[in-house]
């Protein structure tokens, strides 16, 4: 047992509402958020071993490709460690991905952008983080792509992320976008996060000391989950 | 001046959009990978206690199914232990995950999940919590995921003295978070995200 969780900042984190993403209009509640502190229910979580995994789930160049065939694109690899606030890296979290391919097409039947499919790219990946909380996989670049919104609004390259940390309190969903992509400040889903230090920790910039020369270029990209609360005391006081 | 405080800061949340399906439940979506999907079974053998089914959908504020969303949730066993490797308290039941993951249905949006009636677990200052399963829902149009709370409308004495349900300003929204009894061992739980009907969120 832990002693609580750190109270999320919601000033930092992107309000329910916001209007210029349409959809948050009527998938935003009203109310005020019930705040309460965690308890066992929230402060644990389910854990995912290692044995889970085949060997190509971090491989999204391989892992939905035809035998001998590979994904087409910018080969990259992403990399990273997830962490806590307190700076601690989280071992053993299940992190998931998905993403467009390269020409900004998901593989989805409710998809209607004219960009082709490429029958070797499926655009899921898995990996759960090391001993020290670091994480890598291989995948190529996704293409930025159009999505109904305002009359011609383009989301820039990104890819989805799920985290579970130790605790469900950590659990999280973000994206994960490019160093130097001009679509990044014109994106509506971003602006919804308000404060541009806190989106620019979701930029992930070029890592060339993690290219693999001749073959991939790299890029870096660190998730912070909530922090435990520290506490020298024992009994931990009912805060009403 | 002051010496820096040198905590980092949570990465901002980003909404799941419409393809989270892609890359929590890729089997679900066609993409055939992993041997299967995560979450979609909680029983990994036959379990200890009441076995039961949760079953509802998410609305919207104009009173439509959302059918991009996904529903994860979590929950202690029937002796009221939690799977995880830090419940301290006793070994929870090894044939049961305490964790679900559902995408809705396809056509009609609705999650369900097989599972066991929960046991009571401590608050922090040891009374105990009615029973109850945590549920966190993401979908297009949520920027950050929605953490609430299914308790069963037939735990009455236990939901009378719970530490959050009696905690709630306007104790007519705790309906919102009782799954209503429809069969044996058979509950509903609708969410809606706006609305007279408007599920209490949790800040937690
Ligand atoms: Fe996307």
């Amino acid at each position: 047992m832990s002693n609580g969780y750190h109270v999320r900042d919601r000033g930092w984190q992107p309000p329910g509402l916001y209007p210029p993403y349409k959809t948050t209009i009527k998938r935003s509640p009203h109310a005020a958020l019930l705040s309460f502190p965690t308890s066992i229910s929230e402060e644990t979580g389910p854990a995912f071993g290692h044995n889970i995994l085949g060997k190509l789930d971090n491989d999204l160049i391989l892992n939905y490709a035809r035998p001998g065939e590979e994904a087409i694109g910018p080969r990259i690899m992403v990399h990273g460690k997830v962490l806590d606030e307190n700076g601690r890296g989280v071992p053993g979290a299940l992190v998931e991905v998905w993403q467009a391919n390269a020409g900004g097409r998901y593989r989805h039947k409710k998809e209607s952008y004219l960009a082709a499919l490429d029958p070797n790219f499926g655009g899921c990946g898995r990996v759960i983080t090391d001993a020290d909380g670091h994480y890598e996989f291989r995948t190529i670049h996704p293409g930025a792509y159009p999505w109904p919104n305002g009359m011609n609004d383009w989301r820039p390259a990104h890819i989805h992320f799920s985290i579970f940390g130790e605790a469900f309190a950590q659990r999280l969903i973000t994206q994960m976008y490019f160093e130097g992509d001009p679509l990044i400040w014109r994106c509506p889903i971003l602006g919804a996060v308000s404060n541009p230090e806190a989106i620019k920790t979701l930029i992930a910039p070029l890592d060339m000391n993690r290219t693999v020369p001749m073959d991939a270029l790299a890029y870096k990209f660190d998730i912070v989950l909530r922090g435990a609360r520290q506490s020298f005391f024992e009994n931990r006081q009912e805060g009403v | 001046m002051t010496q820096p405080l040198s905590y980092l800061k949570e990465s901002p949340s980003q909404t799941a959009g419409p393809y989270v399906h892609i890359g929590c439940t890729p089997n679900f979506t066609g993409i055939e990978i992993y041997g299967g999907d995560l979450g979609t079974s909680m029983k990994t053998g036959p379990v200890k206690g009441t076995e039961i089914t949760v079953t509802g959908a998410v609305f919207d504020g104009m009173g439509s199914v959302l059918k991009d969303a996904m529903i994860e949730v979590w929950q202690a066993d029937a002796a009221g232990l939690y799977p995880s490797p830090k419940e301290t308290r006793g070994v929870a039941d090894p044939n049961f995950t305490g964790w679900g993951r559902s995408p809705g249905d396809m056509e009609t949006g609705e999650f369900h999940f097989e599972t066991v009636k929960p046991g009571q677990v401590p608050w922090p200052d040891g009374r105990l919590q009615a029973p109850h399963i945590t549920a966190w829902v993401v979908a297009r149009g949520i920027n950050i995921g929605l953490h609430t709370r299914i308790y069963f409308e037939d735990e009455a004495e236990a939901n009378a003295v719970d530490p959050i349900l009696t905690r709630i300003e306007h104790q007519s929204r705790v309906t919102t978070l009782l799954a209503r009894k429809i069969g044996d061992r058979a509950y509903r739980f609708d969410i809606h995200l706006q609305g007279p009907d408007e599920t209490v969120f949790f800040d937690i």
